[in-house]
């Protein structure tokens, strides 16, 4: 047994970490200004928008040993209910005798209500497996909604709905104005972030953390232990649909290819790159997934040109090794081992 | 006699063509140490199986502190106070040896929709969690990852945690699987320590062990109980000694 660092040190190397990868967050703006180069801010915010729904698949992946197959449904859902309402706002039509908005304080919640009552049925009736069969139904339940959406003729159909205002705020934001959008969603990240550390540190978080270690006993210690996973796979999918709110406004697009099962493939990558059961590693596999799916390509074809679309035989044996060698991911590299 | 604590009525398990429990009838009192040993095959796990809610019954009855819970799921059975141990180690490997207690205080404390607060520094869980690992004799190594405990200690936090649930009946599936000499005299120690102050029904294969515990012995033998009584009873009896002991004796 490795001994383990006093309770006491305050600054740890993980919490050491945090307050590095923090600052760099508050700055990058900044530098990006700086450096001339205002893409950047847009880069970092659609990865804080994918970390936030990776973070939110973490919940229910890398702590309850949920491994959903369909998780960007509920980002998807999160994005439609933004570009539903927008659609209504923009011909002056109505939804159920509701005008459309673009209100972020109205729309951006029932994003997240729309991500959460689309995984209550997903999840009770996925959450009657376990494995592999857990992994296949929440995959055919977002495939499902995939193709749904794609026939949704009234609103875009296969081509989606473009966006030509992004949501309002109260003032002063405007996240029209690329860097306080960043920082809208920098704040939303790591507000979800703490959420999650006291849900997981919480009663419900160790019945969930529990299950996932070993779910026969949880049932033998006398815990419902389903109806405290739905519970988690609903939180999740709030959180999701938060994201896909954000993902709207950061692309002023959605469409159905947000729904798209290899969209549910990358928040699993994103979530195992980074370092599942972690929740701030998703965050660092997030943003490594978008910087190698926007550097590599770019550097491949200055090899040799065309090359670069095939850019994931790079990704390919990275996430080999860091399986292999980094179980809990990228964060396990950056914070080392921990107790 | 009063009403007993479990009791099953005619109960019957098949599996194709096999009989695991065929017709058995067993009653369990209030308060004592009831153990039930047979052979292998006998259908002590299926029998185990089914009083925890594992394991639905073909037909007969199973009462609980007089309440029909043959078809309740696991998780109200134990709600209602029936706790179990496992004959393979289950514990949370990635917990410490604490807090695998601790979930099992929680589960006794109420519905866990609690969302915000520590649970890791709420005293609530973990005083009453570390007394039930000092009664077992684990308190010193309460911040050990319970992985990483010697297999004597898996099954000590095993019956820690069934303990911690506050249960009226412990099922102790053979609680000293596995274990050496010396580890099993402990357990025998602490069974010895429980027995009246909770219902425990015992399965159990090493026979020092049950004859020193038991108030009441039931012998399985496929499925059926050929008898029941007092451990002198069931030493001296000559079909219990013909189908099972004198076997295990020359096995041994």
């Amino acid at each position: 047994m490795p001994p383990t660092a006093p309770r006491t040190a305050l600054l740890t190397r993980p919490r050491i970490a945090l307050l590095v990868l923090l600052a760099v967050a508050l700055a990058l703006p900044t530098v990006a200004d700086w450096m001339g180069e205002p893409f950047y801010v847009r880069l970092a915010t659609r990865i804080l928008v994918f970390a936030l729904a990776a973070v939110s698949l973490d919940l229910i992946l890398g702590f309850g040993g949920m491994v959903s197959f369909g998780h960007a449904a509920f980002v998807g859902i999160g994005g439609y209910a933004v570009g539903i309402l927008f659609a209504h706002q923009s011909d002056g039509s109505t939804l159920f005798g509701f005008p459309g908005t673009v209100n972020g304080l109205i729309v951006w919640p029932l994003a997240m209500l729309a991500g959460a009552l689309a995984a209550l049925p997903v999840g009770a009736i996925s959450l009657r497996t376990t494995g592999v069969p857990f992994i296949m139904i929440t995959l055919a339940f977002a495939q499902m909604l995939f193709y749904l959406m794609t026939g949704l003729k009234a609103y875009g159909g296969d081509d989606g709905i473009a966006l030509w205002s992004r949501s309002t705020l109260p003032a002063p934001l405007n996240i029209n104005d690329h860097t306080t959008f960043y920082y809208v969603v920098l704040g939303l990240l790591v507000a979800a972030l703490a959420l999650g550390w006291r849900l997981v540190n919480s009663r419900f978080g160790r019945v969930i953390r529990g299950a996932k270690d070993n779910e026969r006993r949880m049932a033998a210690l006398g815990y419902p232990v389903t109806r405290y996973k739905l519970v988690a796979f609903v939180i999740a999918g709030a959180l999701a649909g938060l994201a896909g709110a954000l993902l709207a406004n950061a692309t002023m697009f959605v469409g159905p290819q947000y729904l798209h099962w290899s969209r549910s493939g990358d928040l699993i990558v994103m979530v195992v790159l980074g370092g599942i059961g972690t929740l701030i590693g998703p965050v660092l596999g997030a943003a490594a997934l978008l910087l190698l799916e926007e550097f590599v390509p770019e550097l491949m074809d200055l090899a040799h040109a065309g090359l670069g679309e095939h850019w994931k035989i790079v990704l390919g044996p990275v996430l080999i090794l860091l399986v292999l060698y980094a179980r809990k991911g990228l964060w396990g590299v950056v914070a080392g081992r921990r107790p | 006699m009063s009403t007993p604590l479990l009791s099953t009525d005619s109960l019957v398990k098949r599996f194709g063509g096999l009989a695991a429990t065929d017709g058995l009838s067993l009653s369990v009192a209030e308060g004592e140490l009831h153990a039930l040993i047979g052979p292998n095959g006998a259908g002590k796990t299926t029998l185990i199986g089914q009083l925890s809610g594992e394991l639905t019954p073909d037909s007969g009855t199973i009462l609980f502190d007089g309440r029909d819970v043959t078809r309740l799921p696991v998780h109200k059975r134990a709600q209602r106070g029936l706790a179990r141990s496992f004959q393979i180690t289950s514990i949370f490997p990635s917990f410490t040896a604490l807090d695998n207690v601790a979930l099992a205080v929680q589960a006794h404390a109420g519905h866990s929709f609690r969302f915000w607060r520590d649970a890791g520094r709420d005293r609530r869980l973990a005083d009453p969690a570390r007394a039930v690992l000092e009664r077992v004799g684990l308190g010193a190594r309460a911040d050990t990852r319970a992985d990483a405990l010697a297999h004597g200690e898996k099954r000590q936090l095993e019956l820690a945690m069934a303990l911690a649930t506050r249960p009226r009946l412990l099922l102790l599936d053979e609680p000293m699987a596995g274990m050496g000499p010396e580890d099993s005299a402990r357990m025998v120690e602490l069974l010895q320590e429980l027995k009246g102050g909770v219902t425990i029904l015992l399965v159990e294969h090493d026979m020092d062990a049950v004859f020193a515990l038991a108030d009441r012995i039931t012998v399985l033998v496929r499925g059926k109980d050929l008898a029941s009584g007092t451990p002198a009873e069931i030493r001296n009896d000559p079909a219990v000694r013909e189908a099972y002991l004198g076997d295990e004796l020359e096995v041994a």
